[in-house]
């Protein structure tokens, strides 16, 4: 049933050291400020998951929170490269992490997977890529019916997933709309979830039936975070800040530049800044 | 159509790009170089073209260039926005997508691209961003387009990682697989138009652009090049290609905020 708190006891109740978790979002509603909060409480030796990891993972992994991540697409989107994440891997700075690396087909059937309560994901994939030899997770079955030889790749089942929405209403039940990404598997994959939503609303009795809806029992946390997204986007709220992702190439590119924008900007802040950071956009 | 004679090298490999595709084509577009020259087609000669992001939007028309591949206004102008899964698991491994348009940082001869990183993959020298969704977008299209500027360090004789898989070592290596796509088909460049061979799959230069001589091909390519027996000159930009593209570049830098990010082409 779901929970409505603060972001910081939504964090301090359902993330812990040594947690697998998802922060997911598909260049659109990526819960910036949830893993803000994860970085103020400090919290370690996280695996982190997800198809697309960008400034958010770059700044966890820079902070030291992380030492594996699991991932298709590491990159600033439409920018360039993840500099944080180079600089952990090619120098173990701060820390050396470990990679496992898919396609984006993998994982997302990886987590269609684990919504559905299966131990692994079947598709048609990997022929003749490079990532079959140098990730073990990838393998491989025979369709028993054809005889077709299929990829297999583990199901994903994090401990935890954080979402960002557009709406809640007040009994907990979520809204997403626009490009909705793999939020509603990932929710459904990880044994806890938390979503921060632009606002809560009444009801939901004016909208289209078919927006995509997680009823209340299916998630455990909800927070209220107006511009929670940002730098990334809402969906019918405001737009994505696009000066923001360039921005961090440079803010990235320095480790002392990197230190200090991170206490500025999320150390000696707190959720309730993004409101202000989407005004105008 | 009145052709012009003052246009870049970008413009030409954008616009040569663009008239590769047609009407009926579902394309599943890559950012970048591919995405601006979809755009292109879908404004001058193809209207009616799908136009496919890996976010999900399908039948997509774009009035500026998405900085990425979930901007909102993809999803705004699209057809029907459906889930990640979705798209990977229907729409693409379900054998709907006549065209992947993809970039490269790294390619071969044979067509097989590399954009996960230089140097060894377990100690690499540049870590870049990876596959995304090119791995099973290069195997379950029907036939793939690349799209990249010429130069030694991008066009090499062996690339480090088989990111995506082209035509292998040449020859019937996707038969041999298992892959029932027919893979590379054409790559454009900003100096020529590439064709596989139809027995060793290597890329052959079937058409230069205009002003540009096999030594400039060649220079700027990192194995040794073929060209065809046959050799054409492109026909140069027309006067609405060229200016199709550049009122859609000029929209998309006032819509970015002056800056273009890497969606120029």
């Amino acid at each position: 049933m779901a929970k409505f708190q603060s972001l910081k006891e939504a964090v301090a109740e359902n993330l812990r050291d040594g947690d697998t978790v998802a922060f997911e979002g598909f260049t659109h509603l990526i819960p910036h400020a949830a893993a803000h909060e994860a970085i103020r409480q400090g919290i370690k030796d996280l695996t982190l998951i997800r198809m697309t990891p960008d400034i958010i993972y770059d700044q966890m992994i820079g902070m030291g929170l992380a030492k594996k991540v699991v991932f298709s697409y590491a990159g600033n989107p439409g920018v360039g490269l993840l500099r944080r994440m180079r600089d952990a891997i090619e120098n173990g700075w701060p820390r050396a992490i470990e990679t496992e690396e898919h396609s984006h087909a993998a994982m997302a059937n990886a987590y269609e997977a684990g919504a559905a309560g299966l131990p692994c994901a079947i598709f048609r994939g990997y022929r003749g890529a490079g990532l079959r030899e140098v990730n073990p997770n990838i393998r491989s079955v025979t369709c028993p019916f054809t005889g077709e030889e299929l990829a297999a790749v583990p199901a994903h089942r994090p401990d935890v997933a954080f979402i960002h929405a557009q709406k809640a209403n007040r009994r907990g039940d979520v809204l997403i709309e626009g490009i909705v990404g793999v939020q509603k598997e990932a929710v459904l994959a990880s044994k806890r979830s938390v979503v921060t939503v632009e606002e809560i609303v009444d009801d939901f009795d004016d909208l289209h039936p078919n927006l995509c809806i997680l009823p209340h029992w299916t998630v455990t946390s909800i927070v209220e975070v107006p511009g929670g997204a940002h730098p990334s986007y809402t969906h019918g709220y405001y737009d994505r800040d696009n000066a923001a992702y360039l921005e961090w190439d440079r803010v990235s590119a320095d480790r002392d530049l990197f230190t200090a924008w991170m206490k500025e900007n999320v150390l000696d802040a707190g959720p309730e800044i993004f409101a202000a950071r989407v005004k105008e956009l | 159509m009145t052709s012009v004679s003052d246009f870049t090298p970008n413009e030409m490999m954008t616009i040569a790009a663009a008239r590769a595709l047609s009407n009926d084509d579902v394309c599943f577009v890559g950012i970048g170089a591919p995405s601006a020259a979809c755009n292109v087609a879908r404004l001058t000669h193809a209207p009616d073209i799908t136009l496919i992001y890996e976010s999900g939007t399908i039948g997509t028309a774009p009035n500026v260039l998405p900085l990425s591949i979930g901007d909102g206004e993809l999803c705004e102008t699209a057809v029907t926005t459906v889930s990640v899964p979705e798209m990977f698991r229907y729409w693409l491994q379900g054998g709907r997508i006549s065209i992947g348009f993809l970039g490269a940082a790294q390619l071969d001869r044979f067509g097989n691209i590399n954009t996960t990183v230089i140097g060894d993959y377990h100690k690499p020298k540049v870590r870049l961003p990876g596959g995304g969704g090119a791995p099973e977008i290069a195997t379950s299209c029907r036939q793939v387009f690349i799209t990249m500027k010429q130069a030694t360090r991008g066009m090499v004789e062996k690339i480090d990682f088989y990111t995506s898989f082209g035509h292998g070592e040449g020859g019937n290596h996707r038969e041999r697989l298992g892959i029932p796509t027919k893979g590379p088909t054409l790559l454009i460049t900003d100096l020529a138009i590439w064709k596989p061979d139809p027995e060793t799959k290597e890329f052959t230069v079937v058409s230069m652009h205009r002003g540009v001589t096999k030594d400039m091909v060649q220079d700027t390519c990192g194995w040794k090049v073929r060209f065809s027996g046959q050799l054409e000159e492109t026909p140069p930009p027309s006067e609405l290609e060229l200016t199709t593209l550049r009122e859609l570049q000029a929209r998309t830098e006032r819509a970015h905020g002056g800056k273009k990010g890497k969606q120029d082409a």
